[in-house]
């Protein structure tokens, strides 16, 4: 197996930044003229696949979805496996999961993909497996490559039966119109009930019983029979070989030596060395270098044809260059693009700074180096009197931010403080010099220091999640009470069998970023899942809140919630900084104020006494070293009026809670 | 001394309980010692020599004796020298006490604690309240208006009224001269543990302050002087020894971790001299071997046990001027910040607008003809005044 080495390139990810708003823009449509395709290619070396051998009718595009945990990858592991892609031996776990992070948290962030060759009653049939995400943070990605697909193997662990991200994931597959095989996997667990799943599927799905696939993935019991239900069930591609270039980018990896490699769809026509291709989104040209199936390999071949799957290195160097959902087509023969292109857009913000000032350049090193194989992480430079300079990024959805996080540490070494996460309002602005002043009526706010005066806004707006949970029965009560304290409103509930239920609730996108889904596992003990999709922007009451030092705003701890939560959240917020400030010689006033309305108040008391008991002749040099420490410490501090703020102070009440 | 015959639970100090001990060994060892450095330092006169580090009252009368003749040996000890020795109420019996008398000792520092059974027992002291009084009134009649008490306050559980009645009751006992100490939970103790695991209540902030200043009022009230944090006196009973602590002279110290030291004088593991003998003009600070055994064996091969010598910069010597100054009644006169920082006046450094100026003003500090020193307010508050000050003096 050649697998090794590759893990960083099949990690690079490669979208670009650009805000939404500039992204849905109008193709380039480039004078049409004759397709030129005069460049033979040569051979090097080594003997090249002839894709021409598998026509459209022999190919199978799928994807395998399925809930955290419930056997995908051990799925994919086994097809390899079976169809001779990879060699039969135990160290194939989760061979598409390349990082660390995947294997630990058991979860897909990166989508691979994979060409079986597969000999089905005497044809031989090019199977490609699209490996998707398997989170809703990446649902996006997981959309993109679904449109690659015409059919899905949904997973569903016949132990812990549909979760909140089957529901999800089912949803995408079927507005999709994608063929679905329902298997039920990990039959050979003690407390497997694979009838009691199959009911679940035929309430919830409307798919009838006799369809379901049971499976053991891990000891590869009945999963030559998936493949024969990939090649019966999944339409192969409707496309033409004839028709002019469409490709559609699903995925793209970064390589340090041949620049971006995009993982491509052909929807028709055919692409080898040579050709010049636009990108329907940039309207950028460029020459066709090298195009191949993967397997997982990267393995050259002399074309690719309609239908097909495989990657494409056409001498993009940036980034931003190969973006997720952009089409095609070959230069002066433009296609209509393929639909749902857009940009990533991220969904909650969170402040990132080096817990150390003088890791700053390793940091941000770390993070451009990270940023290039994940570039749907939106980087903006921030700095904060308290925590320093630092950044303000932007991600898909929480989990994303906890991944991101975990590879700064694991594949970087770095240690970072990262601030509890918020999300990115809305303000309809009603005031004719700020319109001027922004350009736009409606304005997004990251900043709450940006927070516009309720006097010049006509409405506020906030993001809000379609939530799906799946729980137990038993815990319905509890979970109903905490999506109300979170403003959710209830939008359906639906008993899968006699013990599940699903419920669905439309959340304010703010009250599940921090701790939704901790306080959701512990009050169900860990039966309930959750699973969320954006849902759009709501009219919201929202207020600014500021945090008051003996009077004195404290900039970095202003925040823009709810009006409802205003009194709580303040509370909340006075308490721990009145735990975190040390005392000092003068009463401090610790303060949540609305406009100039005190919502909260602590006291910090002065100090009565501070003076160390005894300092004789062997305390002396001890003494010292520590009054120069404290000394030190008095220039770093944060001044807020005559109020002296250590950075831990500030870290305390910034940083996310991970601790719960 | 280094050695004490039982852990209190609330000491972290450099002691060591050894089953037995060779005290020859431990004698010779400091004699030879206190010539070397007596020698090296070149120091003429002793001005007083106290006693210190675990329990010096379980050595024998015969090696305090011995130490006080090598240093009377190697330099001049008058005979108007302080020379305290510290005291424990379970070896300070008559004969013991007078022994040290006979050998040299004319001050003693005994410590009580408090005068409360409980308490005594929380503190893992071994005495008994009966036992500190019966020492004290013996210690009165050998060294009258030389003997001087130490007292510990805001042990977990205590109230105001305990400590209060406490103290009264150390006032018809005591002499001229308390030392009232805070308890410090210090890492590593028993007592900290406890505390830090919630057996055992930690005192309230503003409890120990209304103990402290409550403390003081009494104390002034019976004619004692308050001269430094901790320490008060009356009748002019202040100590030398450590008065010269806190005005930053230059003092040798001998033994393992702090056990006997002289301002140039004999406790202690660290020392702060200008060593003449080796063509050096600048004050050093000097670190003592910690551990006794490797102190004697430092000490035999090489005459003394000094582990680690820094010269202290100007501007060190200014800010240990400033941080032990402040925590006597007179503060820093202008005459003794002169003698350190000859070109850089107290007013040029603390009367310009900036930190002190703002303390001044909030009535903590104050600066005049006389000095720099603390308000009866402020002294309470030092530490959270010295940061400010010492940011100041470093510019």
């Amino acid at each position: 197996m050649a697998l090794a080495g590759r893990t960083a390139m099949w990690w690079a990810r490669l979208r670009s930044p650009y805000p939404a708003a500039s992204s849905l823009c109008v193709p380039p449509w480039l004078p049409a003229g004759p397709v030129v395709c005069e460049r033979l290619y040569s051979s090097r070396g080594k003997e090249k696949l002839d894709m021409a051998m598998y026509p459209v009718e022999s190919i199978r595009n799928f994807s395998i979805i399925a809930h955290v945990d419930h056997g995908k990858s051990t799925l994919a592991d086994r097809l390899l496996e079976i169809t001779g892609t990879i060699a039969k031996n135990d160290h194939n776990k989760q061979v598409l999961d390349k990082l660390q992070v995947e294997r630990e948290r058991g979860i897909t962030v990166k989508a691979q993909s994979a060409s079986l060759f597969y000999n089905h009653q005497g044809v031989n049939y090019l199977l490609n497996l699209i490996d998707t995400p398997g989170h809703v943070d990446f649902t996006y990605e997981v959309s993109r490559s679904l449109s690659a697909c015409q059919g899905v193997i949904l997973v569903v662990d016949a132990n812990e039966g549909i979760q909140a991200q089957t529901v999800a994931n089912f949803y995408l597959a079927f507005e999709a119109q994608l063929a679905i095989i329902p298997v039920i996997n990990k039959i050979d667990l003690k407390n497997a009930e694979p009838e009691r799943v199959e009911k679940q599927i035929e309430k919830l799905f409307d798919i009838p019983i006799h369809e379901c696939i049971r499976i053991s993935a891990k000891l590869g019991t009945n999963v030559e029979k998936v493949l024969q239900k990939v090649i019966e069930k999944i339409p192969p591609p409707q496309c033409n070989t004839t028709d002019p270039l469409k490709a559609l980018v699903f995925d793209s990896t970064f390589d340090h030596y041949r620049g971006v490699i995009a993982n491509i769809a052909l929807f028709g026509g055919e692409i080898q060395k040579g050709q010049k291709i636009v990108s329907a989104h940039s309207k950028k040209r460029y020459e066709v270098n090298e195009v191949g199936i993967l397997t997982p390999n990267e393995q050259a071949t002399h074309k690719l044809y309609a239908g097909q799957v495989g990657y494409l290195v056409a001498g993009m160097k940036e980034v931003t260059e190969a973006q997720i959902g952009d089409t095609l087509f070959l230069y002066k023969q433009p296609v209509e693009p393929l639909p749902g292109f857009k940009s990533a857009k991220p969904m909650v913000f969170a402040g990132m700074y080096p817990s150390d000032q003088t890791e700053y350049n390793n940091l941000r090193s770390a993070l451009e180096k990270l940023t290039l194989n994940d570039s749907s992480v939106t980087v903006h430079r921030d700095s904060s009197l308290a925590l320093g300079a630092g950044w303000r990024l932007g991600f898909l959805g929480l989990l994303h931010m906890e991944v991101f996080n975990q590879r700064l540490e694991q594949e970087y070494n770095m240690s970072v403080i990262l601030t509890a996460p918020t999300v990115p309002y809305k303000a309809v602005l009603s005031s004719a010099k700020l319109i001027k002043e922004y350009g736009r009526a409606e304005i997004t706010i990251i900043n709450p220091a940006h927070f516009p005066d309720k006097s010049s806004v006509s409405e506020y707006l906030e993001p809000t999640v379609l939530g799906t949970i799946v729980t137990p029965h038993q815990y319905i009560g509890k979970i109903i009470t905490l999506c109300q304290d979170r403003r959710a409103v209830q939008k359906d509930m639906l008993y899968i069998d006699e013990q599940r239920v699903m419920l669905k609730y439309l959340f304010p996108l703010n009250e599940i970023v921090v701790d939704f889904y901790d306080a959701l596992k512990s009050l169900s003990s860990g039966y309930a899942s959750f699973d969320y999709e954006d849902a759009g922007y709501q009219a919201a009451d929202l207020i600014k809140m500021d945090i008051l030092l003996n009077g004195n705003p404290v900039e970095e701890l202003s925040t823009v919630l709810h009006s409802d939560k205003a009194y709580a959240t303040g509370k909340f917020l006075c308490e721990r900084l009145k735990n975190a400030i040390p005392r000092q010689l003068f009463e401090i006033a610790i303060q949540a104020a609305v406009g100039k309305k005190i919502i909260a108040r602590e006291t910090l008391k002065a100090y009565r006494k501070n003076v160390v008991a005894k300092c004789y002749g062997g305390d002396i040099t001890r003494r010292m070293k520590l009054l120069k420490r404290q000394a030190e410490g008095k220039k770093l501090m944060r001044k807020i009026g005559n109020v002296e703020v250590p950075r831990d102070a500030f870290i305390h009440i910034l940083k996310r809670q991970t601790d719960k | 001394w280094p050695y004490c015959r039982k852990r209190c639970s609330y000491c972290n100090f450099n002691k060591y309980v050894v089953p037995a001990l060779d005290e020859v060994a431990v004698g010779s060892c400091l004699v030879q010692e206190a010539r070397t450095l007596l020698r090296l330092s070149r120091v003429q006169s002793i001005t007083s020599v106290f006693f210190g580090g675990g329990t010096p009252s379980l050595a024998s009368p015969h090696t305090i004796a011995a130490v006080l003749e090598a240093i009377a040996g190697a330099a001049h000890l008058p005979t108007t020298a302080e020379v305290t020795l510290e005291a424990n109420p379970s070896s300070a019996d008559t004969l013991r006490l007078a022994g040290f008398r006979a050998a040299g000792v004319n001050r003693l520092s005994i410590g009580v604690q408090s005068l409360d059974d409980a308490e005594l027992r929380l503190l893992g002291r071994e005495h008994t309240a009966a036992e500190a009084r019966r020492a004290v009134e013996e210690a009165q009649r050998l060294f009258p208006g030389r003997t001087s008490l130490d007292l510990i306050f805001g042990l977990p559980g205590q109230s105001q009224g305990a400590w209060a009645r406490g103290l009264e009751a150390a006032l018809g006992l005591c002499d001229d001269h308390i030392s009232l100490y805070q308890l410090t939970l210090e890492r590593g103790t028993a007592l900290a543990a406890q505390v830090w695991e919630g057996a055992l209540p930690m005192p309230p902030q503003d409890l120990l302050a209304d103990m402290y200043q409550a403390a003081r009022t009494m104390l002034v009230a019976a004619g004692f002087r308050h001269y430094e944090v901790s320490n008060f006196a009356r009748k002019g009973a202040l100590s030398t020894h450590n008065l010269s602590y806190w005005r930053a002279e230059q003092y040798i110290g001998v033994g393992p971790g702090d056990a006997v030291s002289l301002p140039c004088t004999i406790t202690g593991a660290h020392g702060r001299f200008v060593p003449w003998g080796e063509g050096s003009s600048s004050r050093e600070a000097r670190v003592q071997t910690l551990e006794p055994d490797a102190w004697m064996r430092e000490v035999q091969s090489q005459g003394h046990g000094t582990r680690r010598r820094v010269v202290l910069s100007s501007l060190e010597q200014l800010e240990e001027v400033l941080a032990l100054g402040l925590r006597t009644d007179e503060g820093i006169t202008h005459k003794h910040w002169g003698h350190f920082s000859p070109h850089l006046s107290l007013e040029a450094v603390f009367g310009m607008p900036g930190e002190a100026k703002t303390l001044e003003q909030q009535g903590w500090l104050v600066l005049d003809s006389n000095g720099l020193r603390c308000t009866w307010e402020g002294l309470a508050l030092l530490d959270s005044l010295l940061p400010d000050l010492l940011c100041q003096l470093q510019r």
